[in-house]
């Protein structure tokens, strides 16, 4: 019996994300093809590739908001296709933030970080609360509590995206371009709370042209290109030249200024 | 000077002249421009009410308003009596009124049924929703009347209702819809990353954002409905439409009454619109 990744993960608990031969069309287009991925307990991945590479729908099969076609997701031990109930269970240990926050406008800064605690878990307010406070603290924003997402600018919307997040104890946090839609002056406020949050061990993977974010924190660069994992190596490799032409020249394009 | 500066704005805005101002034009223009408006107004009204009257005079119709006044009630002996206008203005808002409501229910369900994931639910909303737009109303109520009413056993009362109920809730059907599906993706996405139930998705996430576009044309709905409600009088239902055609066919007053009739319509879904556009004023200043 060959021993591919999606047995691996089943077996291995050290796993939380495999991909095993997937592939995903939009219509006619082939958006991801054939990827075989694992991403271990504690491991930081940055996903790296030129716009329209398939670096977002990747990362948006692994909580399956993009179904795929073929091959098979498994993300802490479970698989991810169609049943809705098992995908809530996984959805629950999988916190994620969006280039576009995707806040809850409708809800003050505190609600927004409590609604899946008390939904989810059924934790009664106070616990959730407390909960809330602690993880806006990390992200230094707990005085803003009771304000609404738009009285906040894009640096501070994110970081409560990322206490959200967090606010349902994750195993594994996936960023999909969360500084793309960010000022530059806010792109580094962001960047240090999700430095931190590497420094504690969490799991992560990471959509982000942001180079010296990866350098500085990734175990893992992968690099994906018209849908393909045309690179998936060690930071040192990849940054000290054991990579491959298209990187090249996409780093070279990148990296320019 | 200073009094007058004060007071130009404000007879500007009575005149309505906000909405035609020229922005290099002085506040005298402006009332001058609109009291001419008003005056163009006043003279086609007068225009139509002389043809009208003049019509009357040539078939030598006796009007006989002074008869009008115990149409709505009359009071015999210290005691309040309602004369048929009144009657039937109340069974007209009771109609509605239970139309409106099981509307809106029907209306929702029919926007979950197409919303879902469920093929059934799906064919059935889809199936209701053509039949009801691709018949006329008046055949609907003919069936509702003579089809389904002695099969079920119901009077010509809840015929009426469920009619109506069923016509206008395929409208409030995809106003609901509309409603929903205008919240953005991200909300549904984050609802979903954060791992929500569907119904918890819905209920805290998507219907909150989804109501603030739904209730203007809802509310728009319902006041309609209140005309709509007039087609019931074929079926001989007791509400105002049908009261009318009784008084004339005892009193031959027939202009008098179909001009009561139309007014008592008209200040009714009148006064309910202002009514609303206030409560929305205030829900607006209260978020």
């Amino acid at each position: 019996m060959t021993h591919t990744p999606a047995t691996a993960s089943k077996t291995d608990p050290n796993i939380l994300i495999s991909f095993d031969g997937v592939s995903k069309w939009f219509d006619n287009f082939q958006a991801l093809r054939d990827i075989n991925l694992l991403v271990k307990q504690g491991e930081r991945v940055v996903v790296c590739g030129p716009s329209g590479s398939g670096k977002s729908t990747m990362i948006r099969c692994v909580n399956q908001l993009e179904t795929h076609q073929r091959g098979v997701i498994h993300v802490c031990g479970r698989e991810v296709y169609g049943n809705m109930k098992e995908l809530e269970k996984v959805r629950r240990e999988v916190g994620m933030v969006f280039q576009s926050f995707n806040l809850f406008p409708h809800m003050s800064i505190l609600e927004n970080v409590t609604l899946a605690p008390v939904r989810n878990i059924k934790l009664s307010r106070g616990e959730a609360n407390e909960i809330a406070l602690h993880y806006l603290e990390r992200v230094q924003i707990a005085d803003q509590a009771d304000k609404f997402p738009s009285q906040l600018s894009g640096g501070q919307q994110q970081r409560v995206a990322i206490a959200r997040a967090l606010a349902m104890k994750p195993r594994v946090m996936l960023f999909d371009e969360p500084t793309s839609a960010l000022d530059p002056e806010m792109i580094n406020e962001v960047l240090d709370v999700m430095t931190e949050l590497a420094d504690e061990g969490m799991t992560m993977m990471v959509v982000t042209h942001e180079m010296g974010f990866a350098r500085e924190v990734a175990d893992r660069v992968v690099f994906m290109d018209e849908g393909r994992v045309e690179e998936n190596c060690s930071k040192d490799e990849f940054f000290t030249g054991g990579r491959g032409e298209r990187a090249q020249i996409f780093l070279s394009k990148i990296l320019q200024h | 000077m200073r009094q007058i500066h004060h007071e130009i704005p404000f007879l500007a805005k009575l005149l309505g002249v906000a909405s035609v101002r020229h922005p290099r034009d002085p506040a005298s223009a402006q009332i001058a421009r609109s009291l001419w408006q008003i005056t163009q107004a006043i003279i086609l009204f007068a225009v139509i009410a002389w043809l009208i009257h003049a019509g009357a005079a040539a078939m030598e119709y006796r009007w006989q308003w002074y008869r009008v006044g115990p149409f709505f009630y009359r009071i015999i002996d210290g005691e309040f009596i309602p004369g048929p206008l009144i009657k039937g203005i109340i069974v007209t808002l009771k109609l509605a009124a239970i139309s409106s409501v099981l509307s809106i229910l029907i209306g929702a369900l029919t926007a979950i049924g197409r919303l879902s994931n469920s093929i059934a639910g799906r064919a059935i909303a889809t199936t209701y929703l053509e039949i009801i737009r691709n018949t006329p109303l008046l055949v609907q109520l003919f069936m509702f009347y003579f089809v389904l009413a002695p099969i079920f056993g119901i009077d010509r009362f809840w015929a009426g209702v469920l009619c109506l109920a069923a016509f206008e809730g395929s409208f409030a059907a995809e106003i609901i819809r509309g409603g929903i599906q205008a919240v953005e993706r991200g909300q549904y996405e984050a609802g979903d990353a954060t791992g929500l139930s569907k119904f918890d998705k819905y209920r805290y996430v998507i219907i909150p954002q989804a109501l603030p576009l739904i209730l203007p044309p809802l509310t728009g709905l319902l006041i309609s409905l209140i005309k709509h409600s007039a087609i019931v009088s074929v079926i001989a239902v007791a509400e105002l439409t049908t009261e009318g055609l009784n008084l004339i066919s005892d009193t031959y007053m027939a202009f008098e009454i179909w001009f009561i009739v139309a007014g008592m319509y008209l200040v009714l879904t009148t006064s309910l619109s202002v009514l609303v556009n206030i409560l929305e004023v205030k829900m607006n200043r209260a978020r």
